[in-house]
């Protein structure tokens, strides 16, 4: 599996060096109204390191998809701050944030929701179009992606003819292709195999690996921790704490 | 990003052949119905067609050219008279009853000339000499009247054939093209003086007077003098009468409300069919457009991109409900009816009545994505 190979900088927000790429705190939201209504984050802090590979796990329902769409941008929280590459999403408006996360923010989604009635190089150009670029230049870049994460030559198959591994590998394309600078992915292998959820987490270590990049992954397979430099634990609405996996994964060992 | 929005609605073929039969079949109904609407105002005003004046001077209680009032001989003088008129000539118009060769009678619509100008003869002669419808006892027939005027079982008539009207002997000397009439009766030509001795003797038989503007004159200008110093009598020009003839249809009879019915029935069935499939098409896509919408497509964006899709099928659902609707009318032309006519105005209106429907379905489409929250993508 070939690894993504460094990509030129994004135009960046003003981000000082060690600066955090994603730093959030006290983030409070509630689903429904009276008494139908779910806290779902009940003041949540956390942080992801540029240059690495940070994991998000906890039971189901503790929040993990909802804190992720609040640093994604696509939900608003009811309180708290949410800086993510420097930029303070909760001070700007619904147009500049969406501008944001178009061009600075790469998606991998659990449904992979790859467009079935585009080919996979037309699914791989979407985010350089949205951003403005010409049809066969993002085309040709979208190809070039294609090719890093081991889909050369197949950019006129339809993602009906792929399987789950290649077409999680197409929305890698995808979420890279712009080159973003933060890689947002909810549960990227659950719909994986133990063999292609182990190379789609290589290629998104790869990635992670670059001095300026972050991707932060929300999961419940243990069998990605591997990958993590960091594991976040959530729990009921909390971040519950976040340490290098170096400590958290032999801790989590021992509890199982 | 438009191209993939295109290719993304073509790609669900069934849903854009539904919309596409949606928009194509509103066009085609609406089109038709107005067309063949407009064709059937146009069989009202045959006469005015067929029989060309720029002016009219009818009796004054005349609303519309079907119901022409008799007036006396003497009144063409009168018109006549008037300062501004160039000249002025007898018209006779009505419908009498021709005795076949199988004894049967069928309407016709019996046009009395002035034998010595021929005013409003005519434009097109199909077989025959125009003139020798001066030499007695002869008419002109149009090609209708070739069809209409066979007996059941006979052989079709030709110059030099013969029929009765009122006892009287009518040779076929001519054959001309004519607008249809609205009851479908067919045109017969013959001499204003021929014409008073076919139809039954009455006190007044002249119908109307057709006249010309003097040199320099606007029919409109003549038109007034004649209204000024005739009274009783009222004169039209030729647009004039045309419209009031299509006002009077409109106003005193059923028609135009049951093509009204048909055109918003095609309408309703347009904006319901193409609406419908064009909104579970977003609904079906909404995963699509959620994901779209997190990697930061703009509402803006995805308006146009919605606007796109519906207004291209909407325009290619015109361009074939027209085509269609241009072979019925050739089809109707061919065979006589029904009455078809379709103006570039009417096309101009049925686009943007289907752009209309088009820009309804996109806006329902649009009030839905945008209350699309991007945050759907990450729920499984
Ligand atoms: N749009 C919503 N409307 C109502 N309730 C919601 C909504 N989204 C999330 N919730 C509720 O908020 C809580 C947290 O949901 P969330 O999806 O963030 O959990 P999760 O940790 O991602 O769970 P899972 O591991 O099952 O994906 C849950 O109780 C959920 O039912
Ligand atoms: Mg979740």
């Amino acid at each position: 599996m070939p690894v993504p190979m460094p990509m030129k900088n994004s135009q960046l927000p003003s981000l000082n060096a060690g600066e955090l790429a994603v730093h959030v705190t006290g983030i409070t939201k509630a689903f429904g109204k009276g008494n139908a209504s779910t806290l779902a984050l009940k003041g949540a802090d956390f942080e992801a390191q540029l240059g690495e590979l940070q994991l998000i796990i906890g039971p189901s329902g503790c929040g993990k998809t909802t804190l992720l769409s609040v640093i994604a941008g696509t939900l608003v929280p009811d309180a708290g701050d949410v800086r993510v590459l420097g930029e303070m999403l909760t001070e700007l408006g619904k147009g500049e944030v969406t501008d944001f996360r178009r061009r600075f923010i790469g998606f991998i989604f659990q449904q992979f929701n790859l467009i079935p009635t585009l080919n996979l190089t037309e699914n791989a150009s979407v985010p350089l179009l949205l951003n403005g670029a010409g049809r066969r230049k993002a085309e040709k870049a979208a190809d070039e992606m294609l090719e890093r994460v081991g889909l050369a030559g197949r950019g006129k198959h339809y993602p009906r003819q792929l399987s789950g591994g290649q077409q999680q590998r197409v929305a890698i394309a995808r979420a890279l292709v712009h080159d973003p600078r933060l890689i947002i992915c909810d549960e990227p292998t659950s719909a994986l195999d133990r063999e292609t959820g182990h190379q789609v987490m290589e290629l998104l270590q790869g990635v992670a690996r670059q001095a300026d990049r972050s991707v932060i992954v929300v999961t419940h397979d243990p069998r990605v921790y591997e990958f993590a430099d960091r594991i976040a634990a959530m729990e009921d609405g909390r971040v519950l704490g976040n340490r290098p996996a170096a400590e958290a994964l032999p801790e989590m060992a021992a509890h199982h | 990003m438009f191209h993939l929005a295109l290719k993304m609605l073509i790609g669900d073929k069934a849903k854009f052949l539904m919309l596409l039969g949606g928009l194509f079949f509103a066009a085609l109904l609406m089109t038709q119905q107005c067309a063949v609407f407009i064709g059937l105002l146009g069989w009202t005003t045959s006469h005015l067609s067929n029989i060309r004046s720029k002016l009219w001077v009818v009796e004054a209680r005349v609303e519309q050219v079907n119901e022409l009032k008799p007036l006396r001989d003497t009144d063409v003088s009168r018109v006549r008279s008037v300062a501004g008129v160039a000249w002025a000539v007898p018209l006779y118009a009505s419908v009498l009853q021709a005795r076949l060769n199988d004894g049967n009678f069928k309407p016709i619509l019996c046009i009395g000339l002035d034998s010595t100008s021929l005013v409003g003869r005519p434009a097109t002669i199909l077989k025959g000499r125009i003139e020798d419808i001066r030499l007695p006892n002869s008419v002109i027939i149009d090609d209708l009247a070739l069809e209409r005027l066979k007996p059941p079982d006979g052989e079709s008539l030709d110059v030099g054939d013969s029929f009765e009207i009122n006892d009287r002997e009518a040779r076929i000397v001519a054959i001309c093209k004519s607008d249809r009439a609205f009851f479908g009766y067919p045109y017969v030509f013959t001499t204003y003086d021929q014409a008073l001795q076919f139809a039954p003797r009455q006190r007044k038989m002249l119908s109307a007077v057709l006249a010309e503007p003097a040199p320099g004159m606007t029919a409109e200008a003549t038109a007034a003098r004649i209204n000024a110093s005739v009274p009783g009598m009222k004169a039209w020009t030729e647009d004039e009468l045309y419209w009031a003839t299509i006002v009077w249809y409109f106003k005193n009879t059923g028609i135009p409300f049951s093509f009204g019915t048909t055109i918003i029935l095609g309408f309703i069935v347009g904006v319901a069919i193409s609406g419908q499939t064009f909104y579970s098409f977003v609904l079906e896509n909404l995963k699509n457009l959620g994901a779209l919408k997190a990697m930061g497509a703009s509402d803006l964006k995805l308006a146009g991109m919605l606007l796109l899709q519906v207004m291209s099928v909407g325009l290619l659902g015109y361009g074939l409900g027209m085509g269609a609707a241009a072979s019925f009318g050739a089809v109707a032309a061919k065979k006589g009816q029904p009455p078809f006519m379709l103006p570039w105005e009417l096309m101009g209106a049925v686009l943007v009545l289907i752009l209309l429907i088009c820009m309804g379905a996109a806006l329902l489409a649009i009030l839905k994505v945008r209350r699309l929250e991007a945050a759907v993508v990450f729920r499984g």
